[in-house]
């Protein structure tokens, strides 16, 4: 019998399996052709990235040498690419003629996705898909050279890491929020971060790529944002898609990929196709798992048997050294599904598993993945862990009938020389004899030995030593935990934050510990807060973190309509603002004006869409948002003063906008409302405001701490002082001082009722340590001090509905 | 008409809504709110939570549950039901993602009552 004649299209590793399948497995009788574009036969491209990094050669990752296809009599067509397929004359047409087929597999595999920016083609741009650009990168990846990887994704980042490995300079530019959205959870994300910028790589995320810059080859990479990183070469490694180019000319049946059905058959029965070009029931593939799967079925369909591919779960790791990451199945949160989380904050280690009923549907692993395999066999064979459950995430250890844990097993394992608290060098054996001493309270083992009172990351573990010694008796403190996603207190994060020196909202959660994935609506402002205040120049505001108020910048109100306030500079204003005002009022059909207690104009009823055009308005009439909304600086109420008034000893209006001009803009742990009055009749009411300030002949009397809400309280003095320049630098210290240090959402009067009057007065009467602190409100202020308004006001989009749904289409 | 099948009216770009965020989407039956959180699902819920008509599109987006911007409810947005000690649920409808584009399919009633 005549052997069949077998045209393959692509010699990539798809391809590659399946013609060991079909020629290995005993499947005489094909007389087979094998075309290649890239002039070269099979590899393993799975192991480029060891090549850049310059840990393998070539030679080590090809998987099937001219040996291997001569005593096959495979006629290799390596270099010459396919450029038509005759499927009524069943005939594969090249530059160099055709060659006819009885069976022909297309496996094109897939083609890098170029990001439509100006520059694109510069020579210095290249993607990251074969070893041609595996040898671009190794050429420009010399020490001292920089380079630009667009693309934070599982190839982006192999590309990165190998051209730092050869000592390049190294940015990754990504898109999105966090790296290797498709494959980590946010806090997994961070961990790699993190991991990758201590080899000095730089990673800008949520950055959009705008141009490459140079003059006849790539120079530099621009950014919508307007930062530009130098790059002697550009990689571009934001995706794939399937290359179908031959198969839509030749009228196959084309989605997004090729259609096969489950033997791999195309719309055409003598046409198959494998691998990264093909569509299966609405799945594309990038992993090579089911493309060995697809190989070993296709070879199966070739020979007559039956065989249906069937896509399973697959894994991923990154192939990069000394990078410990691991992931699979499905880690995206679904209605049944519940996650379980550990972190170990001093490891970096990071696990989440995702159950839904009985079964492990999906597992995320950073820091310690030895586990990996066992969860992978988990999720694959769909197994009933709920037996499991409570120590599931101890991996099979546990499973194996590990005793329940006991919390405080491992704590009472150490021996007394153990060292607990590494910033005192305090051990178990110090703190087991000051807790027999008589030191039953945190506070006490604190003050006896310094432990846990520095950094107090060791908290938890004095909290297990002093529980250990003391049986019953022991209590941990009161204060009770910043909410039910952790198990410190307010105090303890905002100290870690600063000590650790935490500046993103995940790198909290992972250093400290967090039990929930992604917080919740209590803990996730206050972090907001407190790394904005930590830390105002590394730290981009979190705008999904806020509350409404501030994420809208306006006051939302019971019918979800806002109120809109503009600033109005110690309550003094113009005919020509209040015209703006009116006529705003006006052509917005504004419900209700109302004159506010802070000496200004509420304008209620205003719809959400309306905003960002009524703000442009005001803008234009000069005036900003009063920023009635914010855990910030709200009004300065004044009098007249001695300008106007008869009994006025000071300018009391002028130091009241001066105060405000000032204080505008910074966000501050709750509200701060200040009150500037021209004499001690105080019209102003300053006496009952956060900051109070007194005029009198001599100067300036500065309190603080009062309230007119569900509290009512006088202000207690701090200073007097005698110029109007010391009584500003004294105020925006003190409110320094309270933006550092106060729990979110406590006023003044809270938090100087815990801190003492006396301490925070000894801070700012120094004059050394108030204008420390003054400095550092200048630098918030420098980041922080602008109007939301002018911003927002530019993209009116945002705030419209994002669609209107007619009628008909909805029935 | 087949009243079963499911149609899907596409919405807009995923990337037109925040990570742990919300776009409302206007309907002749009232307003709903499409979140996505930040593993990038999408969830679809009638935006009036039903303790005092807040608009749930404003609250904070945390895991798979959101929080009602006026009074601290919490929802998941999967079930639609309210956390916790508070009773009560919204309405939630069939929403997905597909090539970075956001279908929903309002053809029903959605889970809860529409």
């Amino acid at each position: 019998m005549m052997a069949r004649r077998l045209v393959v299209i692509g010699a990539g590793m798809a391809s590659g399996r399946m013609l060991e399948h079909l020629l290995d497995g005993g499947g005489d009788g094909w007389d087979v052709t094998l075309f290649n574009a890239e002039p070269r036969g099979n590899y393993n491209r799975l192991m480029l990235s060891p090549v850049l990094s310059g840990e393998k050669t070539y030679a080590e990752i090809v998987t099937h040498d001219a040996d291997w296809y001569a005593a096959r009599g495979i006629d290799c067509r390596f270099g010459e690419p396919v450029v038509k397929i005759d499927r009524a004359n069943r005939v594969v047409r090249s530059s160099a003629g055709g060659v006819p087929y009885d069976a022909l597999v297309i496996a094109t595999g897939s083609a890098p996705f170029i990001i439509p920016v100006p520059g694109k083609d510069l020579p210095g741009v290249c993607t990251y898909r074969d070893l041609e650009d595996t040898n671009a990168m190794i050429a420009a990846a010399k020490p001292g050279a920089t380079a630009v990887v667009i693309g934070g994704g599982l190839l982006g980042l192999e590309a990165a890491a190998g051209m730092a490995a050869r000592g390049a300079e190294v940015t990754v530019i990504h898109l999105m929020g966090h790296l290797m959205e498709r494959q980590l959870d946010p806090a997994a994300g961070y961990l790699l971060q993190k991991d990758l910028e201590r080899r000095g790589i730089r990673v800008h995320c949520r950055g959009a790529t705008k141009a490459i810059l140079g003059h006849g080859r790539a120079e530099a990479v621009l950014l919508e944002d307007g930062t530009v990183y130098p790059a002697d070469l550009v990689c571009m490694a934001v995706g794939i898609r399937p290359e179908v180019r031959l198969a839509t000319d030749a009228h196959l049946e084309v989605n997004r990929g090729i259609v096969v059905d489950d033997a791999m058959r195309t719309s055409d029965p003598a046409i198959f196709a494998l691998g990264e070009c093909v569509e299966h029931r609405g799945q594309l593939f990038g992993l090579v798992a089911p493309l060995y799967d697809q190989a070993k079925v296709l070879a199966d369909a070739l020979n007559g048997a039956e065989a249906a591919f069937r896509p399973v779960q697959t894994a991923t790791r990154l192939k990069v050294t000394g990078v410990d990451l691991f992931s699979a199945g499905d880690f995206t949160d679904a209605p049944g599904r519940e996650d379980i989380v550990f972190r170990d904050p001093g490891r970096g280690v990071y696990k989440r598993l995702i159950l839904e009923g009985e079964r492990l549907v999906g597992a995320v692993m950073y820091g310690d993945t030895a586990d990996g395999s066992w969860f992978f066999d988990q999720i694959r064979q769909g197994a009933d862990v709920s037996a499991i459950r409570d120590t599931l995430i101890f991996g099979p250890a546990f499973a194996a009938g590990g005793a329940a844990a006991d919390p405080l097993a491992a704590v009472a394992a150490l021996p007394p020389e153990a060292e607990i608290c590494g910033c005192n060098g305090v051990c178990k054996g110090r703190i087991m004899q000051a807790v027999q001493g008589g030191a039953a309270t945190l506070d006490a083992v604190r003050a006896q030995t310094k432990a846990s009172a520095s950094c107090g990351s060791c908290t938890g573990l004095v909290e297990k030593i002093m529980a250990l010694t003391l049986g019953e008796g022991f209590r941990a403190d009161a204060d009770p935990p910043m909410c039910r996603c952790t198990d410190h207190t307010h105090e303890d994060v905002r100290r870690l934050i600063k000590a650790q020196r935490l500046k993103s909202i995940p790198a909290v959660m992972q250093e400290l510990g967090w039990k929930t994935a992604g917080g919740c609506a209590s803990c996730r402002p206050a972090l907001n807060y407190y790394l904005l205040a930590d830390w105002p120049l590394d730290y981009r505001d979190d705008r999904q973190s806020r509350f409404v108020n501030e994420r809208n910048h306006a006051n939302i109100q019971k019918d979800g309509t806002y109120s809109v306030v503009p600033r109005m500079w110690g309550g003094v204003t113009t005919p020509a603002e209040l015209r703006a005002i009116a006529d705003a009022a006006d052509k917005f059909a504004v419900p209700m004006v109302k004159v506010t207690g802070g000496q200004r104009i509420d304008l209620l009823g205003v719809r959400k869409e309306d905003l960002p055009a009524i703000w442009a308005d005001l803008n234009a009439a000069g005036m900003v948002s009063g920023h009635a909304y914010a855990k910030g600086l709200r009004t300065v109420k004044t009098c007249v003063g001695s300008e106007f008034c008869r009994f006025g000893t000071q300018d009391s209006t002028g130091l009241g906008i001066r105060l405000e001009k000032l204080l505008w803009g910074s966000w501050t742990p709750a509200k701060v409302k200040l009150g500037v009055s021209g004499c001690p009749r105080n019209c102003a009411e300053a006496t009952c405001k956060d900051v109070g300030v007194v005029c009198v002949e001599s100067g300036f009397q500065i309190g603080v701490a009062g309230a007119a809400g569900m509290d009512v309280r006088e202000t207690e003095p701090l200073l007097t002082v005698a110029t109007a320049d010391e009584a500003v630098e004294v105020i925006a210290a003190f409110i320094q001082l309270y933006r550092e240090n106060a729990r979110y959402l406590h006023r003044i009067y809270k938090w100087v009722a815990a801190v003492g009057l006396d301490w925070c007065r000894a801070q700012v009467a120094d004059p050394a340590t108030r204008r420390a602190l003054y400095d550092r409100f200048m630098i918030g202020q420098s980041v922080h001090q602008n109007d939301p308004w002018a911003e927002y006001a530019a993209r009116p989009a945002d705030w419209a509905p994002l669609k209107t749904i007619p009628l008909e289409a909805a029935e | 008409m087949n009243s079963m099948a499911a149609s899907w009216i596409e919405i807009g770009l995923l990337s037109d809504i925040p990570p742990q965020g919300a776009r409302v989407v206007r309907t002749p039956r009232g307003c709903i709110a499409v979140f996505r959180t930040a593993g990038d699902r999408v969830f679809a819920l009638n935006d009036r939570c039903p303790h005092k008509g807040g608009p749930l599109s404003e609250g904070i987006v945390h895991g798979e549950a959101v929080t009602c911007p006026l009074h601290n409810w919490v929802f998941d947005m999967n079930s639609g039901q309210a956390q916790g000690a508070d009773e009560g649920a919204v309405a939630t409808f069939p929403a997905r993602v597909e090539g970075g584009r956001v279908f929903l399919d309002l053809s029903s009633r959605g889970r809860n009552g529409g």
